[in-house]
């Protein structure tokens, strides 16, 4: 299953090269990929079904607990089968819907990667793990989402969709870390079976608003539903692909993935049992009122997300088997959905109810497949999605659930069929209306077709044989459950209250659906209620930080480099004075022995410093640097450190060379500050240096720790061969920590290397060179003619 | 020699510190190269002085005779010398390409240029 | 940049680079016995160099080089992160030393090490990093 997880990130990293290579036919050739993971996840249906799992261990950092170990159960079967089955529709339909756009490569790219990152979450066992991959969906869905990157609008939605989930991330990852910790393990299959380890520990229910806090956040529930619609900027694959099956339910899969062990207190019931009719009443709401087919459909992906956190609310054996043939049936004909309404707009121009009629003729297939899709989204036999629909409400009548939720659940039934009829009928009846001229409107290729064709089917059979996937669902909600799951899937449960309840709510939908026109202009009324909604609150507090930004840095950061550094000097010497003083007291150790060429080695080091501050000349400054360098390499030399002291004198030597090629070329000396100026200055400066003084004073008297080096001075000749312990440490010991040290030596070279030979071009459209990116914009027109230092590439080797 | 070393750093620090608060890019220059030195010489002092004891094992031998200077800040020191050379060169650079551009080597002049 | 009055440093650069250099080798070489190693002795290489540098400008030196300093930088870092390898392959944690000492005709032991190799990564980045420098800023001198 890693290996799984590993084929689809390396994939995502040849779709360019094959993108390049095969143009057309690259879609057809990635979705091989989803393909076989979707056979070889099938092919463990007979296991899983029988109650077994699968599980690969992996240690990733054991010293962490921090594992790759993946888990094969019905849960994550019954989600992995849909990321793969689905995922290769998404490919083949990208392919033709955004043939020949010109960031296609980037598309497939992150895609895929955003599939890898779906299943590794599903499959993950370790709590970290799934975080990481949880993170790695909500950036790779943002830079979904923002696909369309020069349009200012999907820009602002993906990032509000990034902000609001990676805010709650956080919180998800604090809860997460509670869960380790009252369960004293990160890995979920050591988790299972201390419920009552979790439901007992003290911090259960901030533990549980955290995790609450990230599934809502990703699940889109009330009131965070309001990236999901904004989402819908995003080109239609992704739509169909992360806002019906996939990364939406995310949260959903965390919350059924954790109930076994957190499900049933009473905090649980309440909050996930209101926060799912809550999310499905506004989603209905919402939903009604829109016009776009893509929003609608959005809506109604929050409505059955909401659904989904409400069966987990309920809890009891029956919800949960409602929640997983939900669940099921919802990623089908909702994936479908979305591919179709982007059908529509690829060939008759329009997602806008209003805008298109009488279609059934020109896009015979579409029309059928959308009708049977409505169906299963209005919860009519013989689809799956009826049967779904019926466990709901059976599952609702017999748990524990108030009577305001049951009222809110029935007239978002009632929206919900509307609403499918709405897209089943409203494009295809009555006369030809369409953006298009009617010779440009075909049925789409084959490859857009192959997905919502398959799916409906799918929807279709499974209603009339849901002895199909039975075994799934019932080992998907025993997962859920953390017990064994008995009950059966059927279309006919005879004639109940269920049945009743859903025959209401077709006719009253019927009845919405002939006067939609007149119900939003009524719900028009309501406009101001939506303005203040959860999303105004959202940019309040986007605004709010804003200005929070704009007040700091205007306060903390002026631009005057001096500021900052007298300002983080000083906090600096209070600071560490202070934890100094109150730890270690003073140590004021004055026993010196000394002799007398040490003494006059200090005081010339010392002269030196001084005459490097007070001389008025550049090439003063530069002689008394020198004198200060050789200085610090004869104390090297004084005290056993010959490298150092051969290092010293390198180093100062090519420093000589390097003061002599560019300082001189810079003005010299000024004296631009006055006294009182120059006083404070010296004051921080002796602030600042007398604290290292005392900083010195106390660690040669205090020893906190035995040195690691008495290691070291053992092993060098035993371990590492080597006679000269310092070499050793450097190429043996602590070769690692010299490795990043020659990585910033040639970061440094680069850098410089960059700054001098590149600058950038005056002529138009030649800003390419490394040097516009550290340029300020506003002076590079008069830069040219008198940069003396800069040179361009072309005249590197002029004699 | 520990308390004078000790002395002695405390004073370049002082001396770096003023020397980069100055508002001349060319004192700056000056001040961060005092302040490599007074950084290797603090680790170096900390670590307590030996002298005539270089961390090195005569040949044939195991380990070294009696008690050496310790070989650890030694090694830290010595890469640090060589770092701060890579650095110095990127500030003495930048400085001068900034110089060039906006024409004054006065840091309060510097701030607005960025935007 | 042949700058008349220069006659000592020419005949003192042409002599002193060549065993600038040997001496640097043989620095990096004991280094892991005696005061020297990478740094060391890629300092004293650049030295050298930039003796060389200053004494004949920047197109000899570049000719002196024949490889770009850049490359060495490159080269340099390549190196050290391969010796960082055959630990791996023997199964024990990345960077842990292999030795393969061997006997040169001469009886001299060789200790040929995924250290020295190391070492030889430090020596060349140096080099490279020091020369990249200071060619480059020779280079903007002499437009």
């Amino acid at each position: 299953m890693q290996l799984a997880v590993l084929a689809i990130y390396l994939l995502a990293a040849l779709a360019p090269w094959l993108c390049s290579k095969h143009r057309e036919q690259t879609s057809r050739i990635l979705a091989l990929l989803p393909a076989g993971l979707t056979l070889w996840f099938a092919s463990h249906l007979p296991e899983i079904i029988a109650g077994g799992k699968v599980i690969q261990p992996y240690a990733w950092i054991p010293g962490l607990d921090i594992s790759l170990t993946f888990v094969l159960d019905g849960l994550s079967l019954l989600f992995a089968l849909l990321i793969c089955g689905i995922g290769t529709f998404i490919l083949l339909y990208a392919g033709s819907y955004l043939k020949g756009h010109h960031h296609l490569q980037r598309f497939y790219v992150v895609l895929l990667a955003f599939m890898g990152s779906m299943l590794g979450l599903v499959l993950s066992d370790n709590l970290i793990t799934l975080f990481v991959f949880w993170e790695l969906t909500s950036i790779t869905s943002y830079l979904l989402i923002g696909f369309n990157h020069q349009d200012d609008k999907t820009r602002k939605a993906a990032l509000q969709g990034l902000i609001v989930t990676v805010a709650g991330g956080l919180a998800l990852l604090a809860g997460l870390i509670l869960v380790a910790i009252a369960a004293g393990s990160y890995s979920i299959q050591e988790i299972l079976g201390q419920a009552d380890v979790l439901r007992d520990y003290p911090f259960y229910n901030a533990m549980l608003i955290c995790l609450l806090l990230g599934a809502f956040t990703k699940s889109a529930q009330f009131p965070f539903h309001f990236w999901l619609p904004n989402a819908m900027a995003a080109p239609t694959p992704v739509s169909a692909y992360l806002h019906s099956a996939t990364m939406v339910k995310a949260g959903i899969y965390l919350l059924a993935r954790l109930s076994p062990e957190l499900s049933g207190t009473e905090l649980w019931i309440l909050l996930l049992t209101s926060a799912g009719t809550l999310t499905l009443f506004t989603g209905a709401l919402l939903a009604i009122r829109s016009t776009d087919m893509k929003k609608m459909l959005a809506y109604s992906t929050v409505m059955a997300l909401g659904t989904l956190t409400l069966l987990l609310g309920l809890s009891t054996e029956l919800a949960l088997l409602a929640f997983s043939a939900y669940l099921l049936s919802h990623s089908l004909y909702k994936g479908a959905l979305f591919m179709l309404a982007g059908i529509l707009d690829h060939e008759a121009g329009s997602r806008d109810l209003r805008e298109l009629a009488g279609l059934r003729r020109l896009l015979p297939v579409t029309a059928l497949c959308t009708a049977l899709a409505a169906l299963s989204l209005a919860g009519l036999p013989p689809l799956l999605g009826f049967i779904g629909k019926e466990l709901f409400l059976d599952a609702l009548l017999q748990g524990p659930a108030a009577a305001w939720m049951l009222a809110l659940v029935m007239l978002s039934a009632i929206s919900g069929v509307g609403i499918a009829l709405l897209i089943a009928l409203r494009p295809f009846t009555g006369e030809l209306r369409a953006p298009k001229p009617v010779e440009a409107i075909h049925e789409a290729p084959k490859d857009m077709l192959a997905g919502p064709v398959v799916l409906v089917a799918a929807s279709l059979l499974l209603g009339l044989a849901p002895g199909l996937v039975e075994g799934l669902v019932l080992a998907s909600s025993s997962a859920v459950l953390g017990a064994e799951q008995t009950g059966y899937l059927s279309l006919w449960h005879g004639f109940n209250l269920p049945l009743l309840l859903s025959f209401v709510s077709l006719v009253l939908g019927l009845v919405l659906f002939r006067f939609w026109g007149r119900v939003r202009y009524h719900l028009s009324k309501l406009n101001p209620l939506f303005a203040r909604g959860p999303e105004a609150g959202y940019f309040a507090l986007m605004q709010g930080l804003v200005d929070l930004a704009s007040w700091q840095t205007a306060f903390l950061q002026n631009g005057s480099m001096r500021n900052y550094l007298r300002v983080l000097l000083l906090s600096f010497a209070g600071l560490t004075a202070y934890t100094l003083l109150s730890r270690y007291q003073l140590h004021w150790n004055w026993e010196v022995s000394l002799y007398l060429h040490e003494l006059i080695l200090a005081l010339i080091l010392l002269s030196a410093a001084v005459a490097a501050c007070i001389t008025a000349s550049r090439l003063g400054a530069v002689a008394a640097m020198g004198a200060v360098g050789y200085s610090v390499a004869l104390v090297f030399v004084l005290f056993s450190a010959p490298d150092l002291a051969i290092t010293q004198i390198l180093v100062e030597t090519l420093t000589v060379l390097l003061l002599v090629l560019v300082l001189f070329r810079l003005p010299s000396f000024t004296r631009l500050s006055t006294p009182a100026e120059r006083g404070r200055d010296a004051l921080v400066a002796i602030l600042c240096g007398g604290l290292m003084t005392l900083l010195i004073m106390i660690t040669i008297d205090v020893q906190l720790f035995p040195p690691i080096s008495d290691y070291m001075i053992e092993q060098s000749q035993p371990l590492a061969y080597g006679r000269n312990i310092v070499n050793v440490i450097l190429v043996d010991f602590r070769a690692l920590d010299t490795l990043g040290e020659i990585f910033v030596l040639a970061l440094a070279a680069l850098g410089v290397y960059a700054m001098i030979k590149f600058r950038p071009e005056t002529a138009p459209g030649a800003n390419h060179s490394a040097g516009t990116l550290i340029l300020p914009p506003k002076v590079r027109k008069s830069e040219t003619s008198d940069a003396t230092l800069s040179d361009s590439p072309s005249q590197e080797k002029s004699p | 020699m520990e308390p004078i070393m000790a002395l002695i750093v405390g004073c370049l620090y002082a001396a770096a510190i003023y020397m980069m608060l100055r508002r001349s890019i060319v004192k700056l220059v000056i001040g961060l190269m005092l302040l490599s030195n007074a950084a290797n010489l603090l680790i170096f002092t900390s670590a307590g002085m030996q002298r005539g004891a270089p961390p090195l094992i005569p040949e044939g031998a195991l380990r070294p005779e009696g008690i050496v200077a310790d070989p650890l800040p030694q090694a830290l020191i010595l890469t640090a010398i060589v770092i701060a050379f890579g650095v110095l060169a990127f500030a003495v650079v930048l400085i001068h390409r900034a110089y060039n551009i906006i024409h004054t080597d006065n840091l309060d002049q510097m701030k607005d240029t960025d935007t | 940049m042949m700058k008349p009055g220069t006659l000592i440093l020419h005949v003192a650069a042409r002599f002193l680079v060549p065993l600038q250099m040997l001496f640097s080798i043989f620095l990096l070489l004991r280094g892991h016995d005696e005061p020297g190693g990478g740094f060391i002795a890629g300092l004293v290489a650049s030295g050298a160099l930039a003796l060389y540098l200053f004494t004949f400008g920047a197109m000899m030196t570049r000719d002196l080089m024949r490889v770009d300093p850049r490359n060495l930088i490159g080269l340099g870092l390549v190196i050290a992160m391969l010796s960082t390898l055959p630990g791996w392959a023997q199964n024990e944690p990345f960077l842990t030393a292999q030795w393969w000492p061997m006997t040169l005709p001469g009886g001299t032991e060789l200790k040929l090490s995924t250290p020295l190799i190391f070492d030889i990564g430090v020596y060349l980045t140096v080099l490279g990093t020091v020369m990249t420098m200071l060619v480059a800023l020779t280079e903007t001198e002499e437009r």
